[in-house]
């Protein structure tokens, strides 16, 4: 298999071979983070920088030690300390980062396409972090290695995405990963969060969550992206939780070795509660522990080698 | 076109050097203790199956084997045109272990380098020994193995080919002269 990507802006452009061969690289990358020198020289002399204008946790974290295990130097900016306050454009603060010579750029914008936008200019690799509500790539690929890791497979699978599906970043790229296998997917939500005709991709919308998860093998659940407006979508946030929010009853439901996955940040007691998300079928933590595999196996197939 | 080959080993000489190697790494280590066999992936490995299955018929003993894919470690990784990294498996502890690496061919060294400072990122081994089916010269670091099967001198238009029946289908070396 030979990869002659530059950059990762979604999901939408990697083939079904090019999602398994990340999956694949991670399987490996993995091993890495449980030895005792959780560190080899594989990127030694890269620079990667992480351009961040949303808040994040898991995923700014996530790549910064992918990137340092494998030995690249790692610059972390957030739109609260740069010169975005100061008015600089997105692409004036791109092409100066650029003039610093680093390898790649992991972004993230509210803005759907900004990855896109800048991809154009530069020459370094691109990496979208999460563009708006458009695509998430590595946090859709560290789900598909966590289901085949716990699955041994993906074709096959039913697989249930509940929660805020118009607004998620993370449901999309999913969707667009999951249609190269031989996946049965439901996605499940309000009428107001469902994307209108989206039942034309061969996908099944269910507006009940006890409907939805029978027997799934996977469960995957969004919170409401309130930054994106999603609270504008429903009465209330309780009328929300008591409808649309996973229990225990409702596992009873799905196949009885299911998977509960939930990108994070959790907003517990809302979309889940916390018997599901700390049960014994939760692999939550695992999809983090993921993460950072699947960004070691992206940088060091983006930037590793001449292209 | 104009592709010549000259057999190095056939299928017997292949077994009766990894059997002379054998005895060799047994010899020089005094036998066995302390010893474990690490093979290179892709060929390595299957030697080192081999060398184990030997030890096994002299010594009644079967010893800790490992496999290293050294990808990562890898000084020309920028130029690889397969990008693929496979998995290391070594399901034992290294510390203070007598290594014996084995690898098909030796020729520059820096294969050697890169799982040397793979292995030392695993443990503290307390010696590394380098075990190679063909040694084709042409070193380009300080580097030198401890068990040869054959010495071959490659010139630039030649190419050394190990064959191993478990990958591919038969036991040789050959020289390919283009």
């Amino acid at each position: 298999m030979k990869w002659n990507k530059k950059d990762l802006l979604g999901i939408r452009e990697l083939t079904k071979e090019e999602i398994l061969f990340v999956l694949d690289s991670a399987d490996s990358f993995k091993d890495i983070s449980k030895r005792e020198v959780k560190k080899v020289p594989t990127l030694r002399g890269k620079t990667v920088i992480t351009l961040f204008y949303e808040p994040s946790t898991r995923t700014r974290t996530s790549f910064e030690i992918a990137a340092k295990r494998l030995s690249a130097d790692t610059i972390n900016i957030s739109a609260s300390t740069s010169s975005y306050i100061k008015g600089e454009t997105l692409k004036d603060t791109a092409k100066n980062l650029e003039s610093m010579k680093p390898d790649a750029i992991v972004i993230r914008h509210s803005m759907p396409g900004a990855p896109h936008m800048l991809s154009k200019y530069m020459k370094s690799s691109v990496i979208n972090g999460g563009d708006g509500a458009h695509e998430h790539p590595t946090q859709a690929l560290l789900d598909l290695f966590t289901i085949r890791e716990k699955k041994n497979r993906i074709d096959g699978l039913n697989i249930t995405i509940v929660g805020d599906i118009a607004h998620s970043r993370v449901a999309r790229s999913n969707v667009f990963a999951l249609r190269h296998f031989n996946t049965h997917i439901t996605l499940c939500g309000p009428p107001t969060m469902i994307p209108h005709d989206i039942e034309s991709l061969g996908i099944q919308v269910e507006y009940n969550v006890e409907k939805a998860v029978q027997d799934a093998d996977v469960i995957m659940m969004l919170r409401i992206q309130k930054e994106r407006g999603g609270i504008a979508y429903i009465p209330s946030i309780k009328e929300y939780s008591s409808i649309y929010g996973l229990k225990t009853e409702h596992l009873k439901r799905a196949k009885k070795d299911v998977i509960i996955m939930h990108p994070g940040p959790m907003n517990r007691g809302i979309e889940i509660s916390d018997e599901v998300a700390d049960g014994p079928y939760s692999v939550i933590l695992d999809q983090v522990e993921n993460g950072v595999a699947v960004r070691m196996a992206t940088l060091y197939l983006l930037i590793g080698r001449e292209i | 076109m104009g592709k010549k080959t000259v057999s190095l080993l056939d299928k017997k000489a292949v077994d009766r050097t990894i059997t002379r190697i054998t005895h060799e790494i047994l010899e020089k280590n005094k036998g066995y203790e302390d010893l474990c066999l690490i093979g290179i992936r892709t060929r390595g490995i299957y030697l080192a199956k081999r060398i184990n299955d030997k030890i096994k018929v002299v010594e009644d003993i079967v010893l800790p084997l490992g496999i290293l894919d050294i990808t990562m470690y890898r000084d020309d990784i920028f130029k690889l045109k397969s990008p693929e990294v496979k998995k290391t498996d070594i399901p034992f502890d290294l510390n203070n272990m007598t290594i014996i690496l084995i690898d098909d061919v030796m020729h520059t060294g820096r294969t050697t380098r890169a799982a040397i400072d793979a292995i030392m990122d695993l443990g503290r081994p307390k010696k590394i020994q380098l075990a190679v089916l063909v040694d084709r010269g042409d070193r380009e670091l300080p580097m030198h193995p401890d068990y040869a099967g054959i010495f071959y001198n490659v010139s630039p238009e030649e190419a050394v080919l190990v064959r191993l029946r478990e990958i591919d289908g038969k036991d040789e070396v050959i020289v390919v002269r283009t």
